[in-house]
């Protein structure tokens, strides 16, 4: 349905330690799809398709930019990606919004962990476009700090902007206390970086008394979710058994079952491989569905959830 | 979605009807309406249905075919966006877009400018920095059909002699919504409609998604349409989708707001007391394509109806669309037919097209 884009590498270049900023373009040089700010583009690695947030600006742009911290013992998706050179051809798909910013916002401030801030680049970008307020905390370790000057260059240009640089999450959580309370009425939040991160800082803005309506968090990358524990699955149209052993996905036992389920981002984010449920109790573990719909046990995203007892029936 | 049989295979039949017959022959513009006329019954039976698929495709139709482009551009273009202009003139309320929606109304200027300029490359053109000084937000318009040429400053009021959205809505003759999406819920909070079927953007402007259809019998029980707001809060760009929509309306009227009914309102008695012919001339089946396209920098979704009109007594030369729009009509429910405003002459319109067959 959706067409992939195959694009070509016209860029390489070392961001920060273990993190690597690559420029995509078409073989052409022509306008490429326009993006919301926050959205990711899901390009194929080898194997594994990954999703990797844009760094650049949104409207008809003549690039696509993603900035890819090198995970050594990860999937693979990011050594794929550092392996790349100016030439090489990626095929991705158009990007998808899943972290835009709110357009009723008074303000936006913007918190970011490490390879976090990735996200938070094209936010900035149309923040610049359409005059936002805009607050950037931006917590990395020595060394690590990517896109130090462009998140500078973006927010000097907005009235009001400002941007903090902080050495650590301890600095960021110490810091973090009186920027939640000082925040004019109507500020929404923004926050991507390491999981243990995001949930500290939505833990205290709850604590500060933010309605969660006001609170957004992009949860890519670097956390890989445990393995789970095996449990096996009753696909009543075929009256047959598959098992999903321990560290692999449902849609991985599908897939090896020859039952195709449509997949894009495998994060539990598109919403793509959502399979309905008949009998036992998913152990949801995606950002797609929603709380009443996982109170309803009716269906199961394929690529991350799992069961909570021994078996799961599906009407596949 | 409808399971229902493919197009009927019958073809258009030259036979003029019986309460045509004293008509002239169709003219060239009449024929073309025709041709691209979105003849929406899949099926002898219409309910409610969350009936979306993907747009772009066209669809072949017994005189023609529709839905190749999201943005149409057909024989009434000059005549369609000068009632707008006129309706724009006279009650300004048409038009309203909430301040947070003005990146979404820019949005959806480019959107639709690209869209016009791809399927009308002969007489639309879109050309990015034509001054070639590598300013990537400056751009040109070219219409040859309304004699517009417009460089605009992507973002910059100041470059456009209107407000961006009413500037883009004398450019299409699709009526406009924009939907905010926050706090998963998609509120109205910007549009230009000049031709509502009997409601009132001044009245919506702001609502949210599930107040605006709060009114429709049936919807909320059967789940159309809380599925229909879960599907486009999840809409992604670059992945238009589009559905139809129908009704009758009296004379070839694309304005039946809520804010003129004191002059459609009378019709609906009126008709119960024309002739055979004037009842043919008169009423028409009134179809909307409308398109879902997430905007893709906004991220608002931008919501177009496009209104087609087809008086009975042409519609009734293709046999296959009269018996089907009889059978619909005759089967259609009481509580539906009162809420599309048509329960008093439904079964005479559903008469009107049995007796209408060709070899009378």
């Amino acid at each position: 349905m959706i067409a992939t884009l195959k694009l070509v590498v016209t860029a390489v270049e070392d961001a920060a330690r273990d993190i690597r900023t690559v420029t995509l373009a078409t073989p052409d040089g022509g306008e490429l799809p326009s993006f919301v700010p926050g959205s990711h583009l899901v390009v194929e690695c080898e194997g594994p398709a990954n999703a990797y947030s844009l760094v650049s600006d949104g409207v008809l742009p003549e690039h696509y930019r993603i900035s890819v911290l090198r995970v050594p013992d990860g999937a693979g998706g990011s050594r794929w990606i550092h392996d790349l050179g100016v030439g090489d051809t990626v095929s991705a798909l158009p990007p998808r919004s899943a972290f835009a910013p709110v357009a009723t916002a008074t303000k936006h401030l913007l918190i970011a962990g490490g390879i976090g801030v990735t996200p938070m680049l094209s936010h900035l970008h149309a923040a610049r476009r359409w005059g936002r307020r805009v607050q950037l905390l931006y917590a990395f370790r020595d060394g690590y700090g990517a896109h130090v000057a462009d998140v500078e260059e973006l927010v000097a240009a907005l009235p009001g902007g400002c941007v903090e640089l902080l050495s650590d999450r301890a600095a960021l959580l110490g810091r973090l206390g009186e920027v939640l309370g000082t925040q004019p009425l109507g500020t929404h939040l923004y926050v991507c970086g390491p999981g243990a991160m995001i949930d500290a800082v939505l833990a205290a803005a709850q604590a500060g008394g933010w309605p969660a309506s006001r609170l957004h968090a992009e949860r890519f990358g670097v956390d890989a979710l445990d393995p789970g524990e095996p449990f096996s699955v009753t696909l009543t149209g075929s009256g047959s058994t598959v098992d999903v052993p321990s560290g692999v996905s449902l849609l991985d036992a599908l897939d090896g079952a020859g039952v195709a389920v449509p997949r894009l981002c495998r994060q539990g984010v598109c919403g793509e491989c959502r399979i309905p449920v008949t009998a036992g109790t998913p152990l949801h573990r995606d950002l797609f569905l929603t709380d009443e719909e996982r109170r309803a046990g009716d269906a199961v995203m394929a690529c991350v959830s799992r069961s909570l007892g021994p078996t799961l029936e599906v009407p596949l | 979605m409808t399971t229902a049989p493919a197009t009927p295979t019958s073809t258009r039949t030259s036979t003029p009807t019986s309460a045509a017959s004293a008509e002239a022959a169709l003219t060239p513009h009449q024929d073309a309406l025709i041709a691209g006329f979105p003849f929406p019954f899949v099926a002898d039976r219409y309910r409610y249905s969350t009936n979306v698929e993907p747009a772009g495709t066209s669809v072949p139709t017994p005189a023609g075919q529709w839905g190749a482009a999201v943005v149409e551009v057909d024989v009434e273009y000059r005549a369609e966006l000068a009632e707008r202009a006129a309706i724009l003139r006279r009650d300004p309320g048409r038009h309203a877009v909430l301040p947070h929606m003005h990146a979404a109304a820019w949005d959806t200027l480019l959107t639709l400018l690209r869209e016009l300029a791809a399927a009308h490359p002969d007489r639309m053109r879109l050309t990015r920095d034509p001054a070639g000084t590598g300013a990537r937000d400056g751009w040109r318009w070219e219409n040859d059909l309304l004699g517009v040429v417009q460089e605009f400053t992507y973002g910059d009021d100041t470059t456009l002699p209107t407000e961006p959205l009413a500037w883009i809505a004398g450019q299409v003759q699709e009526d406009i919504v924009l939907l905010d999406q926050r706090n998963d819920s998609l509120w109205g909070d910007a549009g230009v409609v000049t031709f509502a079927a009997d409601w009132s953007f001044g009245f919506d402007v702001g609502m949210s998604f599930l107040e605006i259809h709060g009114p429709v019998p049936r919807l909320r029980e059967m789940g159309v349409i809380t599925r229909a707001h879960e599907f486009l809060k999840r809409l992604q760009p670059h992945q238009p989708y589009r559905r139809t929509n129908w009704t009758l309306t009296i004379g070839r009227r694309l304005d039946v707001s809520t804010e003129l009914y004191p002059e459609w309102g009378p019709d609906r008695a009126m008709i119960a007391d024309v002739d055979d012919a004037t009842f043919g001339r008169l009423v028409h089946l009134r179809v909307e394509v409308q398109h879902l396209i997430r905007l893709p920098e906004s991220a608002a979704i931008c919501f177009l109806i496009r209104t087609y009109l087809l008086p009975l007594e042409q519609l009734a030369t293709v046999d296959a669309w009269r018996l089907r729009t009889a059978a619909v009509l005759e089967d259609l429910p009481e509580d539906m037919a009162d809420y599309k405003g048509i329960i008093k002459y439904r079964d005479r319109a559903a008469a009107w097209l049995r007796a209408a067959g060709p070899g009378r």
